[in-house]
């Protein structure tokens, strides 16, 4: 693996609230190489994106408290003084928001908006040159009509359209790094392919790595080179992504793939994961996932040992799990695969 | 060409004899032309932008569109009060005293005891008292406005700070204030007045700020635009405080027509602007003094004082139903 271009050593997210101490994110690592894309996958709350967020210094502190490295080519982002982080922010690193409805000045052109991310970060540049950029960034989007377009109002655009602008602005400046937050999951599903394609080519364009946060694994499987699932702030699985679908190393991945619908099987019922995410505040001792794990069946170390990330007999290249029994996953499929279809 | 949806669509297409390349599954793909031709149409269609639909419905508020008529006919009145009065706002006629509204030398608004045309010192007291208002309104909205916008922004110790501030010019007895200060910084000028009356009337305007401020800073937008590197300042004036110009504009005409009231009020006092100087406020109050034979002194700059605050008032209740974008319905 080449050198990463961001490194999250033990990152660690708590916010103090009148009802105790939320623990978002607990001792997250990974790397993220130049190029590559990074699926975050994980329920809502599991702490996909407070941890990016945090590293952006987009967390108030105080009420967050956020410990740990971060290390984008080598600066540490969380130490890092406000002013260097701004100019980080939207230039090298940029961010792509979940909900293009809202994430858009109502007051402000599309183009205005887009010309301003360019400015903040050029400074000197013509007002010419930002806009003519600015109408190259939305053609390179699929924006169609842009020497028009920019001159509109976002409630001018319609969903995608918007979604289109706020990628264009994440580009603006050629990032090195682009995180996108949830991008499709404000948009209807026809929608949601197309701006697949776009942040596909925005990718292409940029060469940036990028760290796609879902929790869809749809989107995970078409897009992702290595996938982190996280459950209640801590990573439960890193792997490849051909690897993660393949032979899932913890049964949390297990049950989230289990309970999407599938297209090539007769299906009645979807297959939920039982009982809730946990609270935030008072987590469950040992394994967090432990009360609703299927493959635990009550065994005390799942009760009273946070299981490590570690490598596991079936796993290859770099694919690591939590979960203390995560070769009986594997073995027991092996075996129910052995045993033919079940009908 | 055998193709049963591509023949479909040059069907549709070519009213001539070459097939064109056309659309395929109802996408545009060659014929730009046309497909821009089609959108501009689209755009005729829709193509208000968020000031068109405030004029327009700005422009169904009868009573505020007369408003400004009324409003604008006095303000000129006012600006060009020396090149249309009739005589010198100062020019004494010992010949024509105290003399009621008649048209004999057009003193339709008659004379005060030392031979004044009444019209002309009404006309110059507008001038005053328009100028202070305006002065006074934009001198608040300015003080307000960046105070509410602090206060709002940044939050916590700072907007305690500030607001308490605030709640401490707002206890203050406006007119006793006003009163202390006029005669300690030797009131008489317009100027004077102005800034006086500005300290007292801008927490209004910073109330409301920081109240726009507070929800609008957590907006999604003023997130994305941190994230895209922008800084505090940038934020404040190019994405929140753009959004606050409807109420801001709002409040200040608001402020202008509190501001003529108590700068006539002042004036009645005797405190605000002193003679020869005419406002509207101590024209009343020289008229007062005369008693009530002649009662066209006090009457026709009271008049006319009603008549802008009214004016005033039916202009902002006319601006806030445009400026709220979530009125659809328009009142007549």
């Amino acid at each position: 693996m080449p050198d990463p271009i961001l490194q999250l050593k033990n990152l660690t997210v708590e916010f103090d609230t009148e009802d105790g101490v939320v623990h978002a994110v607990t001792d997250v690592s990974w790397e993220l190489a130049p190029g590559e894309i990074l699926g975050i996958v994980g329920e809502s709350g599991s702490g996909k994106s407070v941890s990016m967020m945090s590293i952006l210094g987009l967390i108030p502190t105080p009420p967050g408290r956020i410990a740990g490295e971060a290390l984008f080519k080598g600066e540490n982002l969380i130490t890092m003084p406000k002013k260097r982080l701004r100019e980080i922010r939207g230039g090298p690193v940029a961010m792509i928001f979940q909900d293009p409805m809202t994430s858009l000045n109502p007051v402000l052109t599309i183009g205005n908006q887009i010309s301003e991310a360019i400015k903040v970060h050029n400074r000197g540049i013509s007002d010419d040159d930002a806009d003519k950029r600015t109408v190259e960034l939305l053609e390179l989007v699929g924006v169609p009509f842009a020497e028009r377009r920019v001159r509109q109002y976002p409630h001018e655009f319609s969903g995608g359209m918007r979604q289109r602008a706020m990628i264009a602005m994440s580009i603006a400046n050629n990032p090195s790094i682009l995180i996108a937050d949830e991008p499709t999951t404000a948009l209807d599903v026809t929608i949601q392919a197309q701006i697949v394609e776009v942040l596909k080519a925005a990718q292409q364009e940029t060469h940036a790595a990028t760290i796609l946060i879902t929790h869809d694994l749809g989107l995970v499987a078409e897009l992702a080179d290595r996938v982190v699932v996280m459950y209640a702030g801590r990573v439960v699985e890193l792997s490849d992504v051909f690897a993660m679908f393949d032979k899932p190393g913890h049964p949390y991945t297990v049950g989230l793939m289990n309970s999407l619908a599938k297209l090539d099987a007769e299906q009645d019922l979807l297959e939920p994961i039982p009982g809730q995410p946990p609270s935030l505040v008072t987590l469950p001792p040992g394994c967090a996932f432990h009360p609703r794990c299927q493959l635990s069946q009550g065994r005390a170390i799942c009760r009273t040992e946070v299981p490590p990330l570690r490598p596991f007999a079936a796993g290859v290249g770099g694919h690591v799990s939590a979960c203390h029994f995560a070769e009986e996953l594997t073995a027991g499929r092996q075996h129910a695969e052995a045993a033919g279809p079940v009908a | 060409m055998t193709d049963p949806m591509y023949d479909r669509n040059v069907m549709q297409h070519s009213s001539g004899s070459a097939p064109q390349p056309a659309m395929a599954g109802g996408m545009p793909i060659g014929d730009t032309s046309q497909a821009e031709l089609a959108y501009e149409a689209g755009v005729e269609l829709k193509a208000r932008s968020q000031w068109a639909y405030v004029r327009m419905r700005f422009f169904r508020h009868k009573l505020a569109v007369a408003s400004v008529i009324v409003l604008l006919l006095i303000a000129l009145v006012g600006l060009f009060a020396p090149q249309l009065a009739p005589y010198g706002y100062d020019e004494i006629n010992l010949e024509a005293i105290a003399m009621s509204p008649t048209l004999d030398g057009w003193h339709i608004f008659g004379t005060d005891q030392l031979g004044r045309d009444y019209l002309t010192r009404v006309m110059f007291g507008i001038r005053t008292s328009l100028w202070v208002a305006v002065m006074v309104a934009l001198l608040a909205t300015l003080i307000g406005t960046a105070i509410g916008a602090v206060a709002g922004y940044f939050g916590g110790q700072i907007d305690n700070l500030l607001m308490r501030f605030t709640d401490l010019i707002l206890t203050l007895p406006g007119l006793a204030v006003l009163l202390t200060a006029s005669v300690y910084f030797g009131a008489g000028s317009p100027f004077k007045t102005g800034l006086i009356l500005a300290f007292l009337l801008w927490t209004a305007v910073a109330r409301i700020v920081r109240g726009l401020f507070l929800s609008l800073r957590e907006k999604e937008f003023v997130e994305a635009a941190k994230a895209s590197g922008a800084g505090d300042m940038r934020i404040i004036m190019r994405h929140i405080l753009p959004n606050c110009v409807g109420p801001i504009v709002v409040f200040m005409t608001l402020v202008v027509a509190v501001a003529i009231l108590l700068e006539a009020a002042l004036s009645f006092l005797g405190f605000g602007i002193q003679p020869p100087n005419a406002a509207l406020g101590s024209l009343i109050d020289d008229g007062q003094e005369q008693g009530l034979e002649t009662w066209w002194l006090v009457t026709f700059p009271g008049l006319v004082i009603m008549l802008i605050a009214l004016c005033i008032n039916f202009i902002g209740d006319g601006l806030r139903d445009a400026l709220d974008p979530t009125q659809r319905r328009i009142r007549a």
